[in-house]
């Protein structure tokens, strides 16, 4: 039976494979497939930005395969996405879409969506910021909040260290790379936090799910960020984690289980717990 | 009985041996691959560019690794914490070691003792939570975490040290000195100052070096409080000191980047061998 349902499962991802492209597939795995016995080693290569997801996932897997390996090397997307086209990984990372040339015999599958929440001090009485205004105050073009009919107070800019994934897909979102005028860079989630709710001028990012009650998510162009508008994309502050894979080989066995167990229902906590968002299924 | 009493102390003697050479093995092993890990970077980015470029900006499309602001911030924070925390380490000192009573000064050097032991991302967590933002308030700035908050977190921190080995070094001083100096009509004021201090001078210089070496080397407390933004410091400036920049980078880091953090980490080791050195050298003079 296990077989069966196991079989069945493959030849559904397999078809979703073929007919899908860059969205997510809506196989429903039962989860069976995913205790089927099997071994080897599934390389994994690309975004740094993945690594919490990657974890929490490789994690839970390796747990119930215990003869199964999932490596993680941590290069980035771009990087990630070569390795999978040059064969040296099964799976390849990457935190952005894949590009219409890469398309062309890569695969890009959906396992989970990066939302980034904007957040500001309760005391501030803004609530509803567009992206180019958020641009527009990182780059330290609106300095005071006034201008933006805020109090007459300054802007205190709170960000992530250099290396942080959530820096990298808060200024490629927001189109400010390297031209981020902070002033404070932290190097946890929990900081920015804790700094944002102790300083009544200040604006922060940080993952949807780090977002406690002692600071306030604002609205993106009109649009409240939770759950939901992060997965009908109607929140824009956000972005996909894919896995890349190629067109014309197929996965071996270890790798397309994993594959199916990152990608069924059954990831979904472990995705929320990782602090990403599960995409619809 | 005799034999094997014999061996026992033959084979002890060579355990003891290699635990003393265990020490050296690993200062060996560290400054080795300190020196094999950072040399490249620097080899690659010019030493000139490295320690006098005034930018930092390792992430980006043309990155740029000046280390100019790190080293001035952790001179900065270092000299304006030995500014403030020498001094009232010296005075408490004096207040244990000849004004208390036994009851007092009991009482003062255990709460410095715990002070020592208290992990030094304590001290940030304390500073991150009141000292940041009661500096923004007292000096009506927008943010509050910067060079001074940061040099507050590293006073307290050295306090401990300046305060136990100054204490030991004016204890040291002969009574005698002392009570010449009173029978002389001196104050005790007087005594401390023109009389037990100078002669205490060497001890209360190896306090100071000690304290310099503590906060030079502390990043969790200051990566809390400071900002960490790769500015050149100012006192109300976020800024990033030599050893926040290897601790928040090195995670994520990867090529030219990863060896630039190793590279810093040795000049930061540098840093710290001079100090050494010259504790060393102030230890002998005494001697001598």
């Amino acid at each position: 039976m296990k077989k069966i349902m196991s079989i069945f499962a493959a030849a559904a991802l397999m078809a979703a494979m073929v007919t899908g492209c860059g969205t997510n597939t809506d196989v429903p795995t039962d989860g069976a497939a995913v205790s089927e016995q099997v071994s080897g080693t599934v390389a994994t290569d690309g975004s740094t930005s993945m690594e919490k997801v990657i974890g929490y996932l490789s994690e839970a897997y390796m747990e119930e395969n215990k003869d199964v390996k999932v490596t993680y090397n941590p290069t980035g997307s771009g990087s990630g996405i070569q390795a999978v086209q040059e064969g040296r990984c099964d799976i390849g990372l990457s935190s952005r879409n894949l590009k219409d040339e890469e398309a062309k015999d890569l695969e890009g599958t959906v396992v989970a969506i990066d939302g980034i929440a904007i957040i500001l001090n309760p005391e501030n009485p803004i609530a509803d910021l567009t992206i180019d205004q958020i641009a527009q105050l990182y780059k330290g073009e609106i300095t005071n909040w006034k201008e933006i009919g805020g109090n007459d107070a300054p802007v205190v800019l709170i960000g992530r260290e250099a290396a942080s994934g959530t820096r990298d897909g808060f200024e490629s979102i927001t189109g400010t790379e390297d031209a981020c005028k902070y002033s404070q860079e932290l190097t946890s989630t929990g900081d920015v936090v804790q700094t944002v709710a102790s300083n009544p001028n200040a604006i922060g990012y940080a993952s949807l799910a780090s977002v406690k009650d002692t600071v306030k998510a604002i609205d993106v162009e009109g649009v409240t960020p939770t759950t939901e508008t992060i997965q009908n994309g109607t929140y824009k502050v956000q972005r996909n984690f894919v896995f890349v894979t190629k067109k014309d080989t197929e996965l071996s066995g270890a790798a397309k289980a994993f594959f199916e167990f990152a990608t069924s229902s059954a990831a979904d906590k472990l995705i929320e717990e990782a602090g990403a968002v599960p995409v619809a299924r | 009985m005799k034999k094997t009493a014999h061996f026992m102390e033959k084979s002890m003697n060579v355990v003891f041996t290699i635990c003393g050479f265990l020490a050296v093995g690993f200062v060996i092993l560290i400054t080795g691959f300190l020196c094999v890990s950072g040399t490249p970077a620097i080899g690659k980015i010019g030493i000139i560019d490295f320690l006098f470029g005034t930018e930092w900006a390792s992430t980006a499309s043309t990155p740029s690794y000046g280390i100019l602001p790190f080293i001035l911030t952790s001179v900065y924070g270092t000299f304006g914490a030995i500014i403030i925390g020498v001094p009232l380490g010296l005075m408490c000192a004096i207040f244990v070691a000849k004004m208390a009573n036994d009851k007092v000064s009991k009482a003062v050097r255990t709460s410095v003792d715990l002070l020592s032991g208290i992990p030094s991302v304590v001290y940030g967590l304390v500073g991150m939570i009141i000292i940041v933002p009661m500096v923004r308030e007292v000096f009506n700035l927008p943010d509050g975490a910067n060079l001074f908050s940061a040099i507050i977190v590293l006073t307290i921190m050295i306090l401990p040290s300046v305060i136990s080995v100054s204490e030991t070094a004016i204890k040291t001083v002969p009574k005698e000195y002392e009570e010449a100096s009173l029978a002389l009509g001196a104050t005790k004021t007087e005594t401390v100052f023109k009389v037990v201090v100078p002669a205490a001078k060497s001890g209360i210089i190896t306090s100071i070096v000690l304290g310099i070496g503590r906060s030079i080397g502390e990043a969790m407390a200051v990566m809390m409080v400071a900002g960490n933004v790769a500015n050149m410091p100012g006192l109300f400036k976020s800024v990033r000191f030599l050893t926040t920049a290897v601790a928040s980078e090195m995670s994520y880091s990867s090529g030219l980047q990863r060896e630039a953090l190793f590279s810093i980490a040795l000049v930061l080791f540098v840093f710290i061998l001079i100090i050494n050195l010259v504790l060393n050298l102030i230890v002998k003079k005494d001697k001598e």
